[in-house]
């Protein structure tokens, strides 16, 4: 193809995206549409896929019944919120093997969030209330975005997703009702997941990189500052429900915006995490990666198994 | 025989979300084989029951056609208006037709 006729193309896929129009996995699409695409997508599915770690130390501890069937379905949500976005991703050409190659070589990233620990059992509480509620801030207007796979993927998440919020809303509630104990331990882990959780809306819009290309073509519908701003003025409230302080002695509600300020947010802390230098950053990847190498056996061996079968269908039939 | 480098291959999923409706395009997942596919599916994608019946079809069995031929593939229908009722005209006095 000339370098006018893929212009040409590109003027007419450009126009496709500002109608409105959905773009589909064997349209033509320029290079960096379909690179930003599988690096977002990937980007989202290893975070499910690494998410459940955290909330998997919690699930033989839960304190009842009721806490343990929630927190394995809300867990059990996420490999399922993972495989939908890996089978979105792979329509772009990418293989599953090569998308898990890149997580475990740490070439891919996934949500810094997953990388700080679940030491209580409020943890389960905040993570559900603030790291799912940011999520879904995050998630939402992905269901409209151009990419037709993504977009599909995103509607059947959030619609799944209303609930992890509300059980770990739920989990404070009840902690904030308790015992001097209790309260004390939903305070404590508000603390630790109140700043990780802003940070988790990305980088301030002066120093996203890729937000400008992002909206132009609808992968990102609102900045990262909207979309934290929003986070907060929902928030705030509801930790006043709970008798909670948010960590942030500058939090006021600005009576002249109508949005609450907020008071600087440490991004060299953000930034070391992202690199690789969090709390838990290791022991997340060797978790995955030592599922991921332990399991081979069982993967080789249920493929073995059902070529055995098929070749005894041949047998039989010949 | 070596199955080490073998990946499990992708199956699309179709799912009837209740009698009287059509199976439709859930989505894809890696299984061994047919049946695995089935189960995994029921777990993937109706945890909510969504669905009655499932299908699934190896990725590789579907023909798909090419979107950079659409013009040969569906213009023609575009000049043939007269396939459509509102082409014909009638008086105003016959109400329903």
């Amino acid at each position: 193809m000339s370098e006018k006729e893929v212009k040409n193309l590109e003027e007419i896929f450009e126009a496709r995206i500002a109608r409105d129009e959905k773009i589909e996995p064997k349209d033509w699409m320029p290079e960096k549409y379909r690179q930003t695409h599988i690096r977002q997508m990937s980007q989202h599915a290893h975070s499910e896929i690494i998410g459940m770690l955290p909330e998997g130390n919690w699930i033989t501890r839960a304190p009842s019944l009721r806490r343990k069937a929630a927190l394995l379905a809300k867990v059990q949500d996420e490999a399922g919120h993972g495989l939908y976005l890996y089978s979105a991703c792979e329509t772009l050409g990418i293989s599953r093997d090569e998308l898990y190659e890149q997580l475990h070589s740490g070439k891919a990233k996934y949500s810094s969030i997953f990388n700080y620990p679940t030491v209580t059992w409020a943890d389960m509480g905040a993570i559900g209330w603030l790291v799912d509620g940011a999520a879904i801030i995050n998630q939402v207007p992905l269901c409209n975005t151009s990419f037709g796979p993504y977009a599909r993927a995103m509607v059947r998440v959030c619609k799944e997703e209303s609930f992890h919020q509300r059980q770990g809303f739920e989990i404070m509630l009840t902690l904030c009702n308790g015992s001097e104990e209790q309260k004390a331990m939903a305070q404590d882990a508000l603390n630790r997941w109140w700043w990780p959780s802003l940070m988790m809306l990305g980088p301030t819009d002066a120093e996203s990189i890729h937000t400008e290309q992002s909206m132009k073509w609808k992968l990102k519908r609102k900045s990262n500052d909207e979309l934290r701003q929003q986070f907060i003025d929902q928030t705030v409230p509801q930790a006043d429900l709970l008798g909670l302080t948010i960590p942030d002695p500058d939090m006021k509600f600005n009576e002249a915006t109508g949005h609450y300020d907020f008071g600087e947010i440490n991004w060299d802390e953000f930034w070391q995490v992202v690199k690789g230098h969090g709390p838990c950053n290791k022991e997340r990847m060797n978790a995955r990666v030592s599922a991921w190498e332990n399991g081979e056996w069982v993967r080789d061996a249920a493929m073995a198994y059902a070529e055995k079968k098929v070749n005894k269908e041949i047998a039989k039939a010949s | 025989m070596d199955n080490t480098k073998k990946n499990w291959p992708l199956w699309e999923v179709f799912v009837r979300s209740k009698n009287g409706l059509e199976h439709r395009h859930f989505g894809s997942l890696h299984a061994t084989d047919a049946e695995m596919a089935l189960e995994n599916a029921r777990d993937v994608y109706t945890r909510r029951s969504e669905g009655v019946s499932i299908w699934v079809v190896e990725s590789k069995n579907i023909t798909a056609s090419n979107p950079q031929n659409n013009g040969e593939l569906f213009e023609p229908a575009q000049d043939k208006v007269y396939r459509h009722p509102t082409f014909y005209n009638l008086p105003d006095e016959v109400k329903h037709m």
